[in-house]
């Protein structure tokens, strides 16, 4: 019977030989079609590419036969052992030792993630509340760091230690009330913990209510940009109509509200340092997010519902250029929800300054109220008037 | 009373089924009213589902390790999708929204709840059948059309929906919008509500299966916790699919007939539009209202069939039986107010954002009992692995590293930064993703010689689990670390970031790791296909497990068992019971026949044992001590 497989197995030696050699003549064809390709015609790109394609189905086809035969193997020499009387492979004794190594190398890797790929993280946060927000993520990590590792480690020492023995009984234990209690109660407190703090924060966080010294800055989203809107002398934003978006026109600024004739466009969200920034955030199309990842700062931008987010920024791009060592730093805005197909590339600059540098910046800005606008307002106020007086004659009437 | 009229018309079904033997092919294979037929029929459109929406993943992983590579194989295959070899940034979101609905709707509500809760409620409940199998017929016939309806949606010529799996309007409600919102979209929603329909049926089936249909004896305290958990999952489906729906059918009409529930305010493409008086935020609420205890509709029949496994392999009661039932239950009803956490920064009220993060914390508790609890279960046990074993181990590992991750996301303060991020992506795939896939998997192993009457291999079943869990961590682990960098979900490419540019060497390695485990299903697939046919053949209880369906016989007969139901005894626990000779004892094995076993806590409800125990306990210390 053993005999017999391994004869068996010789065949499907004979078979990977073939499947080798198969290979390898397919590799060195790999490796010369290069240097014929300047010669070679376009033409021969398809049959490069299913070459390619099907070189590397064979490769897998190749390891399935590996597999296969090292499948063969085992079962022969479980088969001869059995013949000869001594213990077959102890497949229960092996997984258990498989889980201790995956238990070694799995703290490891974990290790070696948070050393390595942990540092790659966003640095420290630009902004007032985000200090808050990287304390609360600090504890949360500790602590759930804490529960992983032991109740990994527990998991894959048990299975190794509890390994299946015939001479051994498993333990009847259906419940014990004390430890279930216990195991109830101290996440509980843990959790109530964190909800707490997270609580608060999240309320102090929210809060977007308006108050004197705020700088009302207002970001519209639409496919595939945003649109910035500072405000004037005034330090107020005009309203907004969306159905009076047209070509010149393109936020809808409803230029009968005073408060609008001096409003700001801008390319670049420039923040003075320090200051309390609330933004006006706007779509026109779909939902958009406006997501300032430094500043731990993120809100949708939904169509026909306008939301607010406050938020003080505490280091100039210059300053954390400096901390970061890296010159070409720029702080970023970009979409982070789903909007459409070139969703993965809707970003705006964000710059942090002083006080002094941003109002060196906000005087070079250009109104939205421009000269076209103007003349096209003009002409619509006085064929709206003419258009009003019959109206109201037809109503007298 | 209940259970002695289904006895009865169990009885007479029975004699009926003898009496005429004419299964034509179709009546037995494709419209077939079986329980077990329907739930293979399920199990295997499920698997065919999840392997296309593997595949979908690779090819968005290929451009994701190499933006800026051209494969004209792509071109090939794809056609316009694919132009010069590069994928086309509405056809990458339409592949990611398509993997994300089948995974989580075809393959692991449907090909999950489907297929055992199908095959086990009977059989582990000792009923002839479903409470209506005609029903139980439609829905799979419901289920597959929904199938058929979603991939057909490849097929139109501006491709598949494409607003990622959640649909949020406007982006899906407006045709204009993007090419996946047009044909596409309209396609999706009517695969949806078709789905809904074939969960609802299955759903009220399974619960008046197990409520009206237990054998004599099966009382709730001693349902396997398989059972609780399909039990509680077809509660949630029930309660929640049909929100599904209305909203489904609102978005409907706001593309197709001009209401505006869900719009409001909107300049399309510098075209003002008629909209008004909508809220997209509207939507968000009804799809999480379904979107959060679809999640756990996802993870409880795979908690459920885990418990089962780890207990039968670890020879060892399940460790606090009533906690784990009354965990289940907690999270079935605060699944129900928590669906807010997913919509923190949507520019819903703050308050209320903080509400749903006190409720969402509380719900990692029972979560954490389940945890502690399975662990307790290995603790002292004589662990065998089986490969349905290391699969139900591998979920308790991804529920560990999954859930706690939780903990930040659910926190509203913590979730302003990592929202949408790729902390997010690794997080729901590890808890419920690769979680509930292992634990269908566990599944598939553990009760396939009940399905097919033959037993997989198990080397290979070993070459399954370790490359698909080393797999499955490679790929997830290192996300969470994009998503601490902010990098945003479903972005085409990081090419037009230079700060994302450092995770390009990431993706390819998590691309290359996502490649190997998908290769590694092939290694099931073949045992699964191959083991049907030529497979070892199995013995009644291979396991030697006590529940009810290794009491029937191997060979599948309509009516699960020959002459009567048997009657059930005792818990599905008693493993390892200290004074029996074997390690295991059946539910159908009376205490009269163990009495060397039996314990005080046995008889908790039933004082005529007790009594009987008693007397028993006194006459053995008597002759002990008259020798």
């Amino acid at each position: 019977m053993g005999f017999k497989k391994i004869l068996n197995s010789k065949k499907i030696f004979s078979l990977l030989a073939v499947f080798m050699l198969t290979g390898t003549n397919l590799l060195m064809a790999q490796t010369a079609a290069p240097a014929d390709a300047t010669t070679a015609a376009a033409a021969d790109d398809k049959t490069a590419m299913w070459m390619g394609a099907g070189y590397y189905v064979l490769l897998f086809l190749l390891l399935c036969v590996v597999i296969a035969i090292v499948g063969k193997i085992l079962r022969v020499y479980d088969l001869t052992q059995q013949i000869q009387g001594k213990k077959e492979l102890n497949w229960n004794n092996l997984m258990a030792v498989i889980c201790l190594v995956f238990l070694i190398f799995g703290i490891y890797g974990a290790y070696w993630e948070f050393t390595v790929q942990g540092t790659q993280t966003l640095p420290e946060a630009a902004s007032a509340h985000g200090v808050k927000i990287d304390e609360m993520f600090t504890v949360t990590t500790v602590l759930t760091m804490i529960v992983f590792f032991i109740t990994q480690i527990l998991l894959f020492g048990f299975l190794f230690k509890y390994r299946h023995s015939s001479k051994r009984k498993a333990y009847y234990l259906p419940h014990n009330n004390t430890i279930e209690k216990v195991w109830t109660i101290a996440p509980a407190i843990v959790l109530t913990i964190l909800v707490v703090f997270g609580f608060f924060t999240w309320q102090e966080i929210t809060n977007s209510a308006e108050v004197k010294g705020d700088l009302n800055i207002e970001i519209t989203g639409h496919q595939f940009a945003w649109e910035l809107r500072y405000p004037g002398k005034d330090q107020k934003l005009g309203t907004i109509d969306y159905k009076l978006v047209s070509g010149t026109n393109k936020l809808g600024i409803d230029f009968k509200d005073r408060n609008s004739f001096d409003d700001l466009q801008a390319d670049t969200l420039v923040l003075p340092v320090n200051r309390s920034i609330r933004l006006n955030i706007r779509a026109q199309d779909v939902i958009h997010s406006v997501y300032l990842p430094h500043f731990r700062v993120q809100l949708n931008a939904v169509p026909g519902l306008p939301t607010f987010f406050k938020f003080v920024p505490t280091i100039t791009t210059a300053e954390m250029r400096n901390r970061l060592d890296d010159p070409k730093f720029e702080y970023l805005l970009y979409c982070n929800k789903i909007c459409g197909g070139i969703h993965y590339n809707m970003k705006k600059v964000v710059r942090v300054v002083t006080e002094a540098e941003y109002q060196d910046w906000i005087a070079k800005q250009k109104p939205y109220l421009t000269d076209d606008l103007k003349k096209q307002m003009n002409i619509a106020t006085t064929t709206q008037s003419k258009n009003v007086q019959p109206n109201r004659l037809a109503l007298n009437n | 009373m209940s259970t002695l009229a289904v006895h009865d018309h169990g009885v007479v079904h029975h004699e009926e089924g003898h009496e005429h033997h004419k299964d034509t092919f179709i009546s037995k294979y494709i419209f077939s009213m079986d329980h077990k037929m329907i739930a293979k029929q399920f199990l295997i459109t499920g698997i065919t589902m999840a392997f296309i929406a593997m595949t979908l993943s690779i090819l968005f992983r290929i451009q994701l390790a190499y933006p800026d590579k051209a494969f004209p194989l792509l071109e090939t295959l794809l056609g316009r999708f694919a132009p010069g070899g590069r994928l086309d940034p509405n056809f990458y979101l339409s592949l990611v929204t398509i993997h994300g609905t089948i995974m989580v709707f075809f393959v692991l509500t449907a090909g999950l709840s489907g297929t055992f809760s199908n095959l086990l409620i009977p059989l582990q409940v000792g009923a002839r059948d479903m409470a209506s199998p005609f029903m139980n017929m439609l829905s799979y016939w419901f289920f597959f059309l929904a199938c058929v309806i979603m991939l057909s949606s490849f097929f139109v010529q501006k491709g598949p929906a494409s607003g990622g799996w959640t649909v949020y309007p406007p982006l899906s409600a407006l045709p204009k919008a993007m090419p996946g919102s047009e044909m596409g979209m309209t396609l999706w929603l009517i695969s949806m509500v078709c789905f809904v329909a074939s969960s609802l049926m299955g759903g009220i089936n399974y619960v008046s299966t197990v409520l009206n249909m237990r054998t004599k004896g099966m009382d709730l305290w001693k349902m396997p916790l398989t059972i609780w958990a399909f039990f509680l999952t077809a509660v949630l489906g029930v309660l929640s699919f049909p929100v599904l729906v209305a909203g489904v059918v609102l978005l409907i009409f706001d593309r197709s007939m001009g209401t505006s529930f869900y719009l409001s305010d909107i300049v399309l493409n510098g075209k003002v539009m008629p909209f008004e008086g909508g809220s997209p935020i509207l939507f968000e609420h009804l799809f999480w209202f379904l979107g959060h205890p679809e999640v756990y509709i996802v993870i409880m029949p795979a908690m459920g069939i885990s418990s089962e496994i780890m207990s039968v392999n670890s020879r060892k009661p399940i460790f606090g039986y009533h906690a784990m039932v009354y965990s289940l239950i907690g999270i079935t009803v605060l699944s129900f107010i928590v669906w807010g956490h997913h919509m923190f920064v949507t520019g819903m009220n703050p308050f209320l954002g903080g509400v749903f993060m006190i409720t969402t914390l509380i719900i990692a508790v029972p979560s954490a009992v389940k945890t502690f609890n399975w662990l307790a279960t290995l603790w002292r046990g004589n662990i065998r692995f089986k490969p349905a074993m290391l699969f139900a181990i591998g979920m308790v590992s991804f529920f560990i590293s999954g859930g706690l991750t939780g903990i930040f996301l659910g926190n509203a303060t913590l979730d302003i930064n990592l929202h949408d991020t790729y902390f997010v992506v690794a997080h729901f795939h590890l808890v419920m993703g690769s979680a509930a896939i292992f634990g269908m998997l566990a599944g598939v192993y553990h009760w396939f010689p009940k399905m097919f009457g033959r037993l997989m291999d198990e080397k290979l079943g070993y070459l399954h689990f370790w490359l698909t869990f080393i797999g499955a961590y490679l790929v997830f682990f290192p996300m969470h670390f994009m998503g601490l960098d902010g990098v945003p979900r479903r972005y085409y490419a990081f090419t037009e970031f230079e700060s994302m540019q450092k995770w390009l060497s990431v993706n390819t390695f998590v691309t290359w790791a996502a490649i190997m485990s998908a290769l590694a299903q092939v290694a099931f697939l073949f045992n699964f296909v191959h083991s049907i046919f030529w497979g070892k053949k199995t013995t009644q209880n291979p396991w030697q497990a006590n529940t009810l369906e290794w009491t029937a016989p191997v060979e599948h007969i309509h009516g699960n068992w020959p002459g009567e139901i048997p009657t059930v005894y005792r818990w599905p626990y008693d493993y390892s019971k200290p004074g029996q000779e074997e390690d295991f004892i059946m539910q159908t094995v009376p205490y009269s026949e163990t009495m060397s076993s039996n314990i005080e806590s046995d008889f908790e409800d039933n004082p005529v044992g007790l009594a009987e125990h008693t007397k028993w306990a006194s006459t053995q210390r008597s002759n002990e001590e008259v020798k």
